[in-house]
Order: structure tokens, then sequence, then C-alpha cells
């Protein structure tokens, strides 16, 4: 089965295992935050739509949501995260990974980004 | 002006440099129609010497209790309050300070809160504290407000024996968010909630349940009762206490308390017509620590590896989180705050055992003296701290009347609360057999 | 590892058996403590409290003092927060006994010298504010806030338009604002500022409507700018059925100068710890009385007091919204912002908020050249500076900007607040510091632009004179310790 990496406007990244996605954020995100102190995790079970935050990830002195590009159901989180928010900063696209999500019907991917969409992004923000 | 520096010469200089000609034409901004054309109708300015007599006046017209021997409580105590505090209050390091926002210079603040947040989790037995609210009351209503936001349910269940007063804050601040209110009567007889109450409650929707230890009248509840009502139904519970009662008393932690308010005025505190007091509030786990209202210190170190205190998980609050907010407060009650950690380190272990210890006895024997007056009775069966409820076939306000003629100030009528015939007392360890004795006979001459 | 430390903590001074205080010895017949009240409420061990001598509580806390800043101390240009000097004179008269040692439920006959300067506070601050009615039970500004959006809420209810649940606030609003909004239940419509800095009046147009309850907005704002527009502003809310809230953060601009209720504000609250002079310890205690128009003064919380031919006495207004807290609020601290007024006068206030403008201009005109200053007009008591040329040109960032002033003896400035500025220094330097205070600053200010470019480790790695050095924030957040635990 081929793993399919996309990014968002957002900075979220989106990895495609089948009807199952792993989401993150992107480096560059994890540098504009600052030192992540805390990550506010759904519960697994927890449904989300579209364009909904389904996770808050704290720094000192903000707080960012985090948007699911997909509806669909939480299948897991990170529970690393909870004792070792710093993932986020030092393995963004690994083991800073935060939920993943089982989508409702078929993924849609037209509207994201690829690696190196996203990277010609980047240049223009 | 007595306070400002400027003299004529600084202020032509500074116009000069703005390249105007009068201080108007800084306000040109506010439309011509706004600005006032005269003086406030205020009274005139007083020296320094006039303030104090007049203050001195205004203070006249009031009956302190320094020289009135009080047994009023219901809220706010005559405790003895040691000299050290106002000398070290006092101090313009903390007391014209502002919230410590820059920590190199401001660890002496930083670290008397993380000092007073320890002190409320040793007396409430809680994992943490916040860095304190504005009264009891309104901790009470934030404790209720963020066991809602903890369980996701919208409904709160209040004692009927909860300070009437405290009742009113936690029903505006509930109401104004679309919370439901229960209340738990209480039983006539022993003067506290019984297992009786909770029948008519829908538990599966409720938030938390509230219990006051000791209760209005100074009773003791059962509050076993409340845990496990609230452990059996997914509801928290939380405990508003009186801070001298932790000497004796099980705590909240110990009790199983998911959330401890409380008022501190007794802590050292002036009782100063009611205010400023301060409110703590303390929760037991880590998960419900994010939920707290306002201000957090916590430890870390700087960048040579030296302990310092710094404002922390600060991502609840107004200034990040905006409307998100776990509350709108912002500035609390430190320097009250600091009073109670002062007090509390200055009584220190024993110094506090002993005020519980000898409210609790000064407060039973009067109790019992009282009792021997024909007329008076115990209306409430349950065990007492400090305060206890008198009931007696007598007009309370005019008895009060006529004891100020003596200089004591009685207990409190209860009839503004609904119920007439009851007064309230209050017994501190400032008072001495000898005043007790003499108010007794004093009220005994009084009323038979 | 072993860390240093800069003073033990109360508990790490302890040592068993020592005491600091002595009640005076029992002198009622003791009674078995398990006879009066059953063992099961008992709690098996004391809370254990630090156990230390009175001297060493006494040193312990001057110790502390001594690390800590205040207006006694130096310049606290700390804007939106009118650090000026608190007279300690407003001690003295506060801590006598008369005001200090009477309890709230006294017989009113017994408390009429509170009850008079109560009810004369409220009269002063409702001629300040150019409105009708007090309530002084309000703790702080946001608990004032609260309770203002009570009020406003309980009069739409009272007509019958319970549904305007929709409160416009400024982007630039202190964060205050929308959090109580959201306490009252209110939905918050953000309105976008304009170029000089003031509400965009046209998208202000485009958001009232049949469900707005009202707009909040702090004039001067916290920009530090007067908004031209008020009176259309206030138009455009009222005919909208509406209301309009005054934040009264930054009134110190303003009195015996214009009055907020002259340019269409309903509802006003007053910091009286930032204003009126009354010290903030710390932290707290403030006290934020809101004053109200006619139409709303049967709403205000209560008991409020009445005066009676010569007599004073507690009423509930006849639709009170209820009560706010305990008691009449922060008696002591309120009691000082009334000394603070008899003081002054009424030529004094006016001359208190036409001083700090003066300082105000003064300071930003100097300024101005070496800062970017976002919003270049006539400022009120307050001015906003941005540090973006020191962190584009040198890679600084306001924040080691305020850190470098820590180390020349001042309080920092607000920063990065407003948030519609980048890199916010937000300077206000209060009426009642010396010329010479407000021209070291500036001095000051000017030096550390020049450290940014000749040497900016210098500032990134500021304060370098201070007893702790930068703290690492991250990790208290991460593993918060927010207690001492006793070492095993």
């Amino acid at each position: 089965m081929s793993e399919q990496l996309r990014f968002t406007k957002e900075h979220e990244w989106i990895l495609v295992k089948g009807d199952v996605v792993r989401i993150g954020i992107s480096d560059y995100a994890q540098s504009e935050l600052g030192d992540i102190v805390f990550v506010d995790l759904p519960s697994v079970g927890d449904h989300v739509e579209e364009g909904e935050g389904f996770a808050a990830l704290e720094s000192v002195k903000a707080v960012s949501d985090v948007y699911s590009p997909v509806a669909g159901e939480i299948a897991a989180v990170n529970e690393e995260l909870e004792d070792s928010p710093e993932l986020v900063n030092e393995s963004p696209m690994d083991a800073g990974w935060i939920v993943e999500i089982k989508v409702d019907g078929v993924v849609q991917l037209d509207d994201l980004m690829n690696k190196e969409e996203y990277e010609a992004f980047l240049k223009e923000v | 002006m007595r306070y400002l520096p400027l003299t004529q010469e600084e202020r032509e200089e500074m116009l000069q440099s703005l390249g105007i000609e009068k201080i108007e034409d800084l306000f040109t901004a506010i439309p011509e129609e706004m600005r006032l054309d005269s003086d406030l109708n205020l009274p005139p300015p007083l020296s320094e010497a006039e303030l104090v007599r007049h203050f001195a006046d205004l203070a006249a017209k009031n009956k302190d209790l320094k020289s009135t021997v009080s047994f009023m409580g219901a809220g706010a105590y005559d405790h003895l309050i040691p000299s050290i505090i106002k000398h070290i209050v006092g101090r313009g390091e903390f007391l014209t300070a502002y919230t410590p926002y820059q920590p190199e210079i401001t660890q002496g603040v930083l670290q008397s809160i993380f000092e007073y947040q320890t002190l409320i989790c040793e007396l409430t037995g809680m994992e943490a504290s916040n860095a304190s609210m504005y009264d009891g009351a309104s901790a009470l209503a934030e404790a209720a407000l963020m066991a809602c936001a903890a369980t996701r349910r919208e409904l709160v269940v209040l004692p009927e024996s909860l300070h009437p007063e405290w009742r009113d804050v936690v029903q505006l601040y509930l109401e104004s968010q679309d919370v439901s209110i229960a209340y738990l009567p209480y039983d006539e007889a022993t003067g506290i909630v019984d297992a009786k109450a909770f029948e008519e409650i829908s538990w599966s929707e409720a938030a938390c349940v509230v219990v006051q230890q000791p209760n209005f009248f100074g009773l003791l509840e059962n509050v076993a009762l409340f845990k496990q009502t609230a452990k059996d139904n997914g509801a928290l519970l939380v405990m508003a206490v009186d801070p001298i009662s932790l000497s004796l008393l099980k705590s909240p932690g110990e009790l199983g308390a998911d959330i401890a308010v409380g008022d501190g005025q007794s802590l050292g505190n002036a009782m100063g017509f009611g205010g400023p007091s301060l409110g703590f509030f303390a929760t037991s786990s880590t998960k419900l620590i994010r939920r707290m209202p306002g201000r957090v210190v916590g430890e870390t170190v700087d960048s040579e590896g030296t302990r310092g205190f710094v404002l922390t998980l600060q991502t609840r609050e107004q200034h990040i989180r905006r409307e998100k907010a776990t509350s709108n407060i912002c500035s609390n009650q430190a320097l009250n705050a600091l009073i109670s950690t002062i007090y509390l380190s200055v009584m220190g272990k024993e110094g506090f055992k002993d005020v519980g210890f000898q409210c609790l006895q000064k407060a039973n024997y009067m109790k019992q003296r009282l009792l021997e007056i024909d007329g008076l009775s115990s209306p409430f069966s349950a065990p007492s701290f400090r305060e206890f409820v008198i009931r007696g076939a007598v007009d309370w306000e005019e008895v009060n009347k006529g004891l100020l003629e003596h200089g004591f100030m009685g207990g409190l009528p209860l009839a503004r609360f609904g119920l007439p015939e009851y007064a309230l007392f209050s017994v501190t360890e400032a008072r001495t057999k000898e005043e007790i004795d003499s108010f007794v006979n004093t009220l005994r001459g009084l009323i038979s | 590892m072993t860390e240093r430390r800069l003073v033990p903590l109360i508990f790490e001074r302890s040592t068993p058996g020592r005491r600091g205080y002595r009640l005076p010895e029992l002198d009622v017949p003791e009674v078995p403590v398990a006879e009066l009240i059953p063992e099961e409420f008992l709690r098996e061990e004391a809370p254990a409290l630090p156990e230390v001598s009175e001297l060493e509580v006494v040193r312990h806390y001057t110790q502390l003092s001594r690390l800590n800043h205040g207006v006694d101390v130096g310049f606290y240009p700390l804007g939106s927060c009118t650090m000026k000097y608190n007279p300690r004179v407003h001690e003295d008269v506060t801590g006598m006994p008369g005001f200090a040692a009477i309890h709230p439920y006294q017989p009113e006959e017994t408390v009429q010298g509170a009850m008079e300067l109560m009810y004369n506070l409220g009269e002063y601050l409702a001629t300040i504010s150019g409105l009708h009615a007090t309530t002084l039970q309000p703790a702080a500004g946001a608990h004032g806030e609260l309770t203002g959006l009570l009020v406003i809420k309980a009069y739409h209810k009272k007509r019958g338009e319970d549904h305007r649940r929709e409160m416009i606030i400024p982007d630039s609003a202190h964060g205050t604002n929308p959090a109580s909004c959201a306490m009252v239940g209110y939905k918050v419509i953000e309105v976008p500022s304009d170029e000089r800095g003031g509400v965009n009046v046209e998208a202000l147009r485009g958001l009232v409507g049949p469900n707005t309850a009202g707009l909040m907005l702090t004039n001067p704002n916290t920009l530090g700018l007067f908004d031209e527009n008020i009176c259309e502003i206030a138009k455009i809310v009222h005919d909208a059925g509406g209301l309009l809230y005054y934040d009264g953060a930054n009134a110190n601009a303003i009195m015996g100068i214009a009055r907020p209720g002259d340019m269409g504000f309903d509802v006003v609250h007053f910091n009286l710890h930032k204003t009126f002079s009354t010290p903030h310890g710390g932290g707290g205690p403030g006290a934020g009385p809101i004053v109200v128009c006619k139409d709303l003064a049967q709403f205000l919380p209560g008991p409020v007091v009445k005066k009676d031919g010569d007599k004073y006495r507690f009423v509930m207004p006849e639709n009170s919204i209820g009560r706010v807290g305990s008691f009449y609020g922060n008696f002591l601290v309120y009691a000082k912002a009334y000394a603070y007024i008899r003081s002054h006068g009424p030529e004094g206030l006016r001359e208190v908020s036409e001083t700090a403008v003066l300082h105000a201009n003064y300071m930003m005109n100097k300024l101005k050249d070496i800062y970017h200053l976002p919003y270049d007009r006539t400022c009120m008591h307050e001015f906003v500076l941005s540090g973006s040329w020191q962190k584009d040109e040198n890679g600084v960032r306001t924040l080691d900007i305020a850190k470098r002033l820590l180390d020349h003896g001042y309080h920092a400035p607000t920063v990065y607040f407003p948030m519609v500025v980048d890199e916010a220094i937000m300077i206000e330097p209060t009426e009642t510091e010396p010329k010479s205070t407000l021209d070291e600053f500036i001095e000051v200010m000017r030096q550390i632009a020049e450290e940014a470019k000749e040497n900016p480790e210098l500032l990134k790695t500021a304060p370098h004179t201070t007893p702790l050095k930068r703290l690492d924030e991250a990790r208290a957040a991460r593993q918060p310790v927010l207690r001492w635990e006793k070492p095993e």
C-alpha cells in the first residue's frame, strides 16, 4: 500500500495510508511556534469535521489549533506527546506526529499540496 | 499639585520640544464639543494634614472592633493578626509592584506566591493552587464553572446550607452561562444536608456537587455523603472550606474533593468592612490544573541554572486565549495572598493548630454559657466549629442595640436571611473568657 | 543536579519545634476535642506549615522584597497599567481602625462614616465619568467588565431582546474584553482597526444588527490614541439598539478633560489601581467599580448606598442582577481612591491627565526617530513603538530590548501588546515621574538601539545585572512544578 504525503496551507502534513491519515505539523510550523510546552489532544473515538480544530499546540505564550483536512474518527493519538511535547519541535515529521484519523468515505487530496508544491508555497509566505 | 513634580519651566521646555504652545493642543483628537469647558464638580483639594483629619472624622462615625468586643462572623472573622504583617506588606517593593511580568526583577512576588501555593496545598491536601481569586464567593462560582467545563455537563448542585451571599454570587455566574442549579435542603433538626436531600436530583446531569465545610451555620457537613454521590455519578466534588478549620478538620484532599476553594480573610487579613480579602482555589489532579482560572506560578531555572519562579501555564488565561480563556480574571488579590503567606509562616505548624483549637474551645464554652440563659436554645444538633446558631424568641436586632451600649457587637441576626429568632455567633481565639462571661451576663440582663 | 538558589523557600528554613507566634494561654475550661468533634471529622496530621521564628520570617520576606521592583524602587513605564506614585498617606488613613476593623454586617448606624465614603465616592466617579449611578462591588477591572456586561444583558432581557448576544470588540482590545464576553455567554464580533489606529467605522456599520448587544471600547485605545470618530461610533451602535461599554483602563488620559458619558458611553468601569493610584500589590487587590447611565441604574449589583437626609442606608436596586462578590467589594482599596480624589480636587485631576499626556508625547517625540512608530500622531497618556526596525536590521527582538532595560534599573514597558502592532513596545510614563527620569530613560532607549546595531548579543543575553538571568519558561510549562515538596 503506497503512502502519500500532503501539506495544507495551515502547515499541517497528512500521511495517507489507505483510509487512515496521520497528521502532524511541518518543520516550518514548529519553528514559527517556538517551544511547544503542551499538546491538547482529542480522545480516540471523537469525530472531527473537515476544517475543524481537533487539537491545540501550546507554546509559552501562544496557542495554535491544528485543523483537520478530512472528516473522520480519531483512530489514534500520539500519547508520547503528553509527557514529551517537545517531540513536535524535535521531530515534527516523525516522532512528533499528533493523531491518526480514520476517514469517512474516500480521502480527497485534490486541494492539498505535495512536498514540492508546499516548499514553493513556503517561499511565498 | 502635591504629587506632580513638573515645574513650570520644564513644562514650557516640553511643550517647546513638541512644537506646541499649550497643553490643550495635545487634546485636539477629542472632538471639541466633548471637551469639558469647566471643572468637574468635585470638592476642592485637601492637604495631607486635612486629608488625615477628614478620614479621622469619617472613622469616628464608625464603631470599630478595637473599641467593641465582637461575636460577629458569617464570612468575616475577628482573628488575631500578627504585628509583622503590616510591616512586611508595607514595603514598597511588594506594595507598589504590578503583576510579575518580568521574572528577573520580580522574584520577590513570584517566590512568595509559590510559597502561598504550597501552603494552600498543605491546608487543602490538593495538588495545585492558583495565585488567588477575588474572594471565596467568586472562587466558588469559578469552581462550579470549571466543573461544568471539565465534565461537559450543565447542572450544579448547591446546598442550601451555603452562605447565602455566596449562593447569590454563584447563581449569578452560573445563570449568565445558562447553567442550571439544583438545591439540597438542609435538615431542620441537624442543620446539615442529609441523605434524603439527595434523592430529588437528576445526578446524571450534574457537573458537580458543592459542600461548604463548616457550613454557613458553623456546622460540620457529612462530606462522605457528597463524595459518594459525586463519585457514583461522574460528578466532581467541590468543597468550600474555612481555612482556619483546616488546622483540625480533614482536608478536602482526604475527603476526595476535586476542587477546594475558600475565603482567606481569616488568615491575617483585616476585616476592612468586608474587603479586600482573597479567594483561594486549588485542585486535585494534573488534568484539572489546565482548566484552573487565574494566575499560577511555577518553578524553573535561569540560564545559569539558578532556581527561579515564573508565571506559567499562561495559555489558560485571557491575555492569550481571549474568549476561550478559562476565566476573565486578570488582577487577583496578590497582596492579600502575601499576607496569608506571612500569617501561616509565622503562626507555623503549632501556632496554627492552636488557633483552631482555641476557636473550638472558646466557641463551645460560650455556646454552653448562652444555653444556660432561659429562653435560648440550640436549634441544630450537628457538631460545630467556631460558629453556632442560637435560637430565642427575641428581636435580635433590638438586643444587639442594647449590647452595643455595653460595648459588645452581638451575633448576626439571621432574620435577614429568612430565619427570625435565629442568631449566628462567632467566637475566635481573640476573645477572652472575661469578655465571653461579661457578654453572657449582659445578654441575660437584656433578654430576661 | 544541585540547583543554586537565590533565597531559600520559607519551608527550607524550617526547624522542627520552632515557633514564631504564641497565642495567649487558653483561659476557658478545656474539653477534649473528640467530645466536641467526632473523630471521623479530624485530620490525623496537622498541615506541614513552616516552623520558623518571627525574625526568620521578617528576614525572609525582607530578602524577597529586595528581589522585587516596584514604583517605589524605580521607573515602571508598563503601558496600560498606569504605574504612578502611590501616596503613603493613603495607607495610614485607610489603616485607621474605623475603616480597617469594621465588620461588613455591623448595623448601619455603626458604620455611617464608611457608608458616607462609599456614597460620596460613587458620586465622584459618576461626576468624573459623566454617568449616573455607581457600584463599588467589582474587585478588579475584569470583574467590572463582567458586571457591566451582566447589566447590559439584563437591560436587553427586560426589553424582551434577550437575543442580543453579540458584542463588538476592536482587534486592539485587552484580552479581558473577549474573555468577559465569554463569561456572560456573548459572542465576540471583532471589528478591525483603521489606518489611524481607531475603529474602522465602515466595518462597524456592517457588523451591527438586530443581535448586537453593544460595543466595548477603550478610549484612548490600547495604542494610546483617542478615537476621533467616537460620536459616529456611538451613533451607529445606539441606532442598532446596542449599548456602549467603556473600558476605563486608560482613563488616566481624560480626567477632567472629557467624560465617557458625554461621548455616548452607557457603562464605564474604572481601574482604581491604575487611574486612582491604589497600589497594585504585586498583582492585586484592585478595584473595578462601574458607573452606568440612568436607564441602567436599576440593574446594578447591590447593595448600593442611598442617602436619606443625613443618613446612609444599603439598598438593592430595583431590578438588580444580584451580587458579583462578597459584601461591598474591596473597601480598603477604593477608600484609597477616595483619598486620591479628595487630595487632588477637580483642578488636580485635570492636571494629572494633562501631565500624563504631555509626558507621553514628549517621550514619543524623542524616540520615534530610532524606534518605529506605527501610528505617528499625537498620543494620549501612552504610546506604542515597534521593535520591527531592530528585528529586521539587527536580528534583535522586542523581548531583548525589554530585558536590556532591566539592566538599567527600569521595569520594562508592556511588550507584544496590542497585537495589531508587530514587536510592540507600549510605554506609559505617568504624570508623577520627574522630567529627569524621562530624559534618562530616553537616553537609555537610544543607547540600547545603538547596542542593537553594534553588539546584538549583549541584548539577546540580557539581563546581566539582575538577581536572576533569563528564565526558562518552556521548562516551567512543560513539567509544571507548582508547589514545594519536602525532599525524601
